[in-house]
């Protein structure tokens, strides 16, 4: 079956339906033909049995659970796509709450017209991440909207996972005293993807980020006392910080220096006027330790490819509760604020 | 390009040049950037913490979202509402209020508002969509004309009928002279910005630096290119002397990029222009010049206004340094980013913006 998927040769005869109609979504025998002849033996998987709903085997542990949508332009870009995108941020979401991800629902929302190649090799994507992650997409949904009613093709996901463990690791856990650790070189996904829009082309050869974190996470919860992780999607390092010294009632000071940026990824920021501390990645994340675990922490993350640049970028300290503030190497300091909106290029 | 500018972020280097400013500020001397790029710059390093106390910083009307006047955000939405037409524009325009709304909600009730990221993807536009009128929202100082004026040359030599620009461009030494024409005016020194004299040279601050016996440093916008622009124009308050000096030795020539000021004049011309919070400066802005007249888009879609702007907001006093943001009563109260009540706050560049973003820290107004 993996052979077939990775042929990436679309299954329903495109001389006969080349593109999604309006019937792919009505429940009749088009409908039923995308199920059968795409998105089952792109996700195969027992439970996709022909009910509409899963029933999913006990589970050894407390429950995590979470949803998100799915609306990037363009779909394919370098570095992902769509659907890795999908399934990735859903495990992420899951791996960030110390859960192992193991189910995941998939609701498409597609535009009439959309070719169905596209949405092969959208759905043989899933199937290629959903295995590497280790979830089973066990339930799903398709509409076809009517030509200009959507862009292409939107993903709603939901995801399942199994906290094997007793500890509560959540953004009311982190303390004063806390060291806060980077994944990685922040701000690449954004500035893919903004790279690629019309309008604000530009030369460059950066890729996403986007990347599972199951994984090391998992690593970390077990050899470390993690108080908090949070990924660094939308709203980037800044979002993060403060929404997790918000909830819980800390402030955070970190030194710009040690975060770590590319540089073509500085680069494209300088043209734009974007500060990368702001802008969306996929596959980079914050964690909380205590200062005693900071150093493992970096160790633990640094054997992952995906994390190789981890380092220490600040501290939890005494401060305005909720707030989080940039040192830089000049001795100056900057208060940390969400940008308004969102990020728009400026005029120079 | 990170590389070019690494080295303009030298800690030690900015360091020994602020130890050498500490030691020749003997008196208290009041300095305008005028540039809104410089105040972002000089407030997100903290270089302006490390300044000698009795240097006083002002921040300057440089920012063109802040000083497009409320008539023209309100002449842009009219005109994006058309259904025929497809509004391009620099990002940063997109959430300066006009009378009723900005330009996203206008986009989110239907318009077709459009960010570019240069004027030439603007004609682009125009040319993929033959049936649509495409209309350009020609803001900025003397850095952005060029490349607008290359897009209109560009359109009439393709014959284009469906691209128009909205102008709003103003021009800085105006600026400077109405600033120290004004009776109030405290400003002793200047940090002429950096790229806009990449296209014009500094001969006009020559003049200027003469006849109003005030010293002018053509400044960068990296740290070590702002200390040592404050350090030259310190230097010479200290020594009593009002020269044009150019500490932006690295992109900026005497004479500026002639090709580039030929094309702006064969263009555009010279014109009065309102500025917002400020008023009519006289000879400060570009128009369209009568050969380019049809791709003017305030006569092609006859639209006429002439808007008050509310009184709460201080943005004018602000952009001339007479008050600091934090001296408002509503900044950070019913003014902030999200919900701005004039364009300082809107602007990225813009100063109230700026204080807002980098010195609300632990809750004080310094």
């Amino acid at each position: 079956m993996t052979q077939d998927i990775l042929s990436f040769q679309c299954p329903i005869p495109l001389d006969e339906y080349p593109y999604v109609v309006m019937g792919h979504g009505g429940g009749g025998r088009l409908s039923h033909q995308l199920i059968e002849q795409m998105i089952a033996p792109a996700l195969k998987n027992p439970y996709l049995d022909g009910h509409d709903g899963a029933v999913l085997g006990p589970v050894d542990g407390k429950i995590a659970y979470t949803t998100d949508s799915y609306v990037v332009n363009p779909l394919f870009f370098p570095g992902g796509d769509i659907g890795k995108l999908a399934v990735y941020g859903t495990v992420n979401d899951l791996a960030m709450c110390g859960a192992l991800p193991r189910y995941l629902s998939l609701g498409f929302i597609i535009e009439e017209g959309f070719s169905m190649n596209t949405l092969w090799k959208i759905l043989v994507s899933i199937g290629i991440a959903a295995r590497e992650t280790g979830v089973q997409v066990v339930t799903g949904d398709t509409k076809v909207v009517d030509k200009n009613k959507g862009d292409g093709i939107y993903i709603n996901t939901s995801g399942i996972g199994v906290v094997p463990h007793n500890l509560r690791i959540a953004p009311d856990q982190v303390k004063t005293g806390d060291k806060i650790i980077i994944s990685g070189d922040i701000g690449r996904h954004g500035m893919c993807i903004m790279s690629q829009r019309e309008g604000l082309s530009f030369e460059s050869d950066i890729s996403s980020d986007c990347a599972p974190l199951a994984g090391v996470t998992a690593e970390l919860v077990q050899n470390v006392n993690v108080h908090c992780m949070r990924d660094l999607t939308r709203g980037g390092l800044v979002s993060a910080l403060l929404e997790i010294a918000g909830v819980s009632k800390t402030y955070m000071e970190i030194t710009e220096e040690h975060v770590p940026v590319n540089s073509n990824v500085a680069g494209a920021c300088e043209i734009l006027g974007l500060d990368p501390m702001h802008v969306a990645n996929e596959g980079r994340f914050i964690v909380f330790v205590p200062p005693v675990d900071a150093q493992r922490t970096v160790q633990i993350l640094q054997q992952h490819d995906i994390a190789q640049h981890a380092r220490i970028i600040g501290t939890v300290a005494n401060g305005t509760p909720g707030s989080a503030v940039a040192c830089n190497a000049f001795g100056g300091r900057r208060i940390l604020s969400m940008f308004s909106g969102e990020q728009l290029p400026r005029i120079c | 390009m990170i590389k070019y500018v690494s080295e303009f972020r030298n800690v030690q280097a900015v360091h020994k040049i602020l130890k050498d400013l500490h030691g020749i500020t003997k008196h208290s001397w009041s300095i305008m950037e005028i540039c809104g790029g410089q105040t972002h710059a000089l407030l997100r390093y903290g270089i302006d913490e490390l300044l000698p106390k009795k240097i006083t910083l002002l921040h300057g009307p440089g920012c063109p979202v802040c000083v497009t006047p409320l008539e023209k955000i309100d002449k842009a939405i009219y005109i994006a509402r058309q259904s025929d037409v497809i509004f391009c524009s620099f990002g940063d325009m997109l959430r300066v209020p006009g009378s009723h709304l900005d330009l996203l909600s206008a986009k989110a009730e239907g318009a077709d508002v459009r960010i570019v990221y240069s004027p030439m993807d603007a004609l682009k536009i125009a040319g993929e969509n033959p049936h649509r009128r495409v209309v350009f929202f020609a803001v900025g100082f003397e850095t952005t004309v060029p490349a607008i004026a290359m897009t209109v040359h560009r359109a009439a030599t393709l014959k284009m009928k469906n691209f128009y620009l909205l102008v709003s461009h103003v021009l800085v030494p105006p600026a400077i002279r109405a600033l120290l024409a004004a009776p109030d005016n405290r400003v002793q020194g200047f940090l002429a910005a950096g790229h806009v004299c990449t296209v014009m040279g500094y001969e006009e601050y020559i003049a200027i630096s003469k006849e109003f016996k005030i010293p002018i440093v053509v400044t960068g916008f990296e740290p070590y290119d702002l200390a040592m622009g404050i350090f030259m124009c310190v230097r010479q308050l200290e020594n009593g002397t009002f020269k044009t000096e150019n500490e932006y030795t690295r992109a900026v020539a005497r004479q500026g990029n002639v090709l580039a000021q030929d094309l702006m004049h064969r263009v555009f011309k010279v014109v009065d222009r309102k500025w917002r919070g400020i008023g009519v400066i006289p000879q400060s802005g570009l128009d369209l010049n009568e050969h380019y007249a049809e791709f003017d888009a305030e006569t092609a879609f006859n639209v006429h206004l002439e808007v008050q702007e509310p009184e709460e907001c201080i943005s004018g006093l602000v952009l001339q340094g007479v008050k600091k943001p934090f001296e408002c009563s509503e900044f950070a109260k019913r003014c902030t980013p999200d919900h701005p009540l004039g364009a300082t706050m809107v602007s990225t560049e813009g100063a109230c913006a700026a204080y807002y973003r980098y010195k609300m820290i632990d809750g004080d107004k310094k």
